[in-house]
């Protein structure tokens, strides 16, 4: 009788704390999950009645549950593609870019430091076509350095990620050979080189194999204090990636803009604008039916864009420049 | 049985009712029957699902995608036969190192060792057996790949760099360290499950080979480990069945490279390894379909090697009797 009351004393409880909070359920992308929780954990503090559970699963899967509508929201490293939002028959999908992210190559080439990449020679190098160190090409954009007469081990993910996915759209835009060939995709059938298994992955076998190369996201290389190079931008300087550059990329490209956000930030304009640069994003239905969840969803969203991005720098996230902000407060009324 | 009860007069109802659950036979039979036919009908579920799910992928490839080698996304273009190679080939080189190392070592810990040093022994394989394949693929990258680089693929190049097998640049991951990782994840079980079966071998076996002269090694390697062999077999076959499947340990050493070489030392891929890798962030319909149509083929992959296993054992009781 008494194990019967606590029973019902413990459900009583557990409807009623359910009843209070309400609870959104977000999934997607991997790489900006940190931030994510922290921003859900911090809005949570300020409006206790809303909380937004995410599960980071990926951005594909992000985007197969929003389109069967299992979730509220989505997230995702890439936009969603034409044929992707076709799909989606109940409502139309927001995109609201959130942080920025660069990619960033890094290497092992023993006695060599401050190495320099371009496009045409790093597009070469994961081609297969420069196969040596010292490669005249390489050799030009790295005056002083003493590049060794060896092969270079290439590295690349071995898993699909978005990581991958800016990597390749980046190669694809300096080099049409890349993009006839290979093109980009979250996961491609790349001409050459080792697959390594998350950043961890990639940094783990160029840390160990002499006279390797392979590409991170910017967070891991500074958080793990991996060495890094520079790559040559649009406008011809060679930049070296950080929160102020990659931040200027998106500035860059912010002036042509598609109303929609749907744009890829690689290769961007802007004299120190690093080029490996993209958004990552939460995809939003333009129609939400439960008036609370409506009014959580847009007040978290309207937070993000402010209050929340200042917690991006301490997380070794790069904000949104102002322009891109002021644009996405304007698509906020189109949450129906 | 419900209509029974359901039928019965109230007032007997207790009794018939105490009768039944006492007389457990019935509700034995029944509970075990539901318990047995489950592991049929999760099986037939799971067939039935890979078979839906892959769909997309059969219609558009057929036959051809298990002779298809190009695995590109972009293009929408998917063939299995890299990752079957590769699947097949770790698990072959696994067992080839596992399967003699753990017989003979289970061989030592039932018929030779003292059995203090015995229990000893058996106690730390079984908690080899139990590591989780995410540490010993993380101990792989950081001991064994360097290990492989610098000396062990260095030296076979060295000694056996005519053949084939042993060409090609030493990176250190590749279809020789992923198939030695299996073999150290196999071979406990080879060890723990051999050496129950040679300790059930019946004392008086033993004393009669020894009876009629046999040496010490005689009596264990012609009567002790023939006897015993259905349970070495077994062993083998889940040692076999764990190095197919087997996913995170795997594609942190193989190398992931979607190409079919001929040679041990260069990078591969394995059914499992692409599932893991890619199922996340899958995107496109014929690209998921694809995947859960190498779920299907690992299925079946597992299926012909078991249904080979059966086979052999019944070939070798056949010839195990008639020499009996």
């Amino acid at each position: 009788m008494r194990r019967q009351m606590l029973w019902i004393a413990f459900l009583a409880v557990a409807a009623t704390t359910a009843a209070s909070a309400e609870t959104i359920n977000a999934a997607g992308a991997t790489f900006p999950a940190p931030i994510y929780q922290k921003w859900f954990e911090n809005f949570h503090k300020a409006h206790s009645d809303v909380q937004i559970n995410y599960q980071s699963i990926g951005s594909g899967g992000g985007i197969r549950q929003l389109t069967e509508a299992t979730v509220d929201f989505g997230a995702s490293d890439m936009p969603m593609t034409d044929e992707q939002l076709a799909k989606v028959t109940k409502f139309k999908v927001l995109h609201f870019p959130t942080v920025l992210g660069g990619i960033v190559p890094t290497y092992n080439v023993p006695g060599a430091a401050d190495l320099k990449f371009s496009g045409a020679t790093l597009s070469g190098i994961y081609l297969g076509n420069i196969k040596k160190w010292n490669d005249p090409a390489l050799v030009k954009d790295n005056p002083g350095v003493k590049l060794p007469n060896e092969d270079i081990t290439v590295v690349h993910r071995s898993d699909g990620s978005g990581t991958s996915f800016v990597f390749t759209d980046y190669l694809s835009k300096v080099s049409p050979e890349w993009k006839m060939k290979v093109g980009a995709n979250t996961s491609v059938n790349w001409p050459v080189g080792l697959g390594g298994k998350g950043n961890e992955g990639v940094a783990g076998l160029v840390k160990q194999t002499p006279n390797s190369i392979g590409y991170v996201e910017l967070i891991y290389a500074v958080q793990t204090k991996m060495e890094y190079g520079s790559m040559k931008n649009l406008a011809g300087n060679f930049v070296k990636a950080d929160f102020n550059t990659v931040s200027e990329a998106a500035a860059g490209a912010a002036k042509e803009m598609p109303a929609d956000f749907r744009v890829s930030i690689t290769n961007a304009p802007g004299k120190n604008a690093y080029p490996i640069s993209s958004f990552t994003w939460m995809l939003i239905p333009d129609k939400i039916d439960n008036a609370t969840k409506k009014k959580s969803i847009k007040d978290f969203l309207a937070w993000m864009l402010t209050t929340g991005q200042q917690d991006a720098e301490g997380m070794s996230y790069a904000p949104l420049p102002k322009s891109v902000v002021a644009k996405e407060q304007k698509q906020l009324a189109l949450i129906k | 049985m419900g209509t029974v009860v359901a039928t019965a007069p109230p007032q007997s109802r207790p009794r018939k009712l105490t009768a039944f659950w006492r007389d457990g036979d019935k509700i034995s039979h029944l509970v075990t029957f539901i318990f047995a036919a489950s592991v049929f009908l999760v099986t037939v579920f799971l067939v039935y699902e890979l078979w839906i799910h892959s769909g997309l992928s059969r219609a558009k490839f057929g036959f051809s995608f298990l002779t298809g080698t190009t695995w590109d996304p972009n293009t929408d273009q998917f063939g299995a036969l890299p990752f079957i190679y590769g699947t097949v080939l770790t698990s072959f080189i696994a067992l080839v190192i596992s399967v003699p190392l753990g017989v003979g070592a289970a061989i030592f810990l039932s018929e030779l060792a003292p059995p203090k040093l015995s229990n000893a022994c058996t106690f730390l394989v079984e908690l080899l057996a139990a590591v989780p394949s995410v540490i010993l693929g993380l101990l792989a990258i950081f001991t064994l790949v360097p290990l492989m680089r610098q000396y062990i693929e260095p030296f076979l190049k060295h000694t056996l760099g005519d053949l084939p097998l042993f060409q090609g640049p030493a990176y250190g991951v590749g279809y020789l360290t992923a198939g030695l990782i299996l073999a150290i994840m196999t071979f406990p079980f080879i060890i723990s499950i051999s050496r129950e079966a040679l300790l059930a071998v019946p004392r008086e076996q033993r004393e009669a080979a020894l009876a009629l002269g046999a040496t010490k090694w005689e009596s264990t390697w012609q009567v002790v480990v023939p006897f015993a062999r259905l349970g070495i077999l077994g062993s083998i076959f889940i040692a076999l069945a764990r190095a197919l499947g087997e996913t995170m340990a795997v594609t942190m050493v193989i190398g992931n490279d979607t190409g079919i070489h001929t040679s041990l030392l260069s990078p591969g891929y394995t059914i499992a390894a692409m599932i893991a890798n890619n199922f996340t962030e899958a995107t496109g319909d014929i690209f998921l379909s694809s995947l859960v149509e190498l779920g299907l083929v690992l299925f079946a992959l597992t299926m012909v090697l078991n249904a080979g296993a059966q086979l052999l054992i019944i070939a070798t009781t056949r010839k195990g009797s008639r020499q009996d």
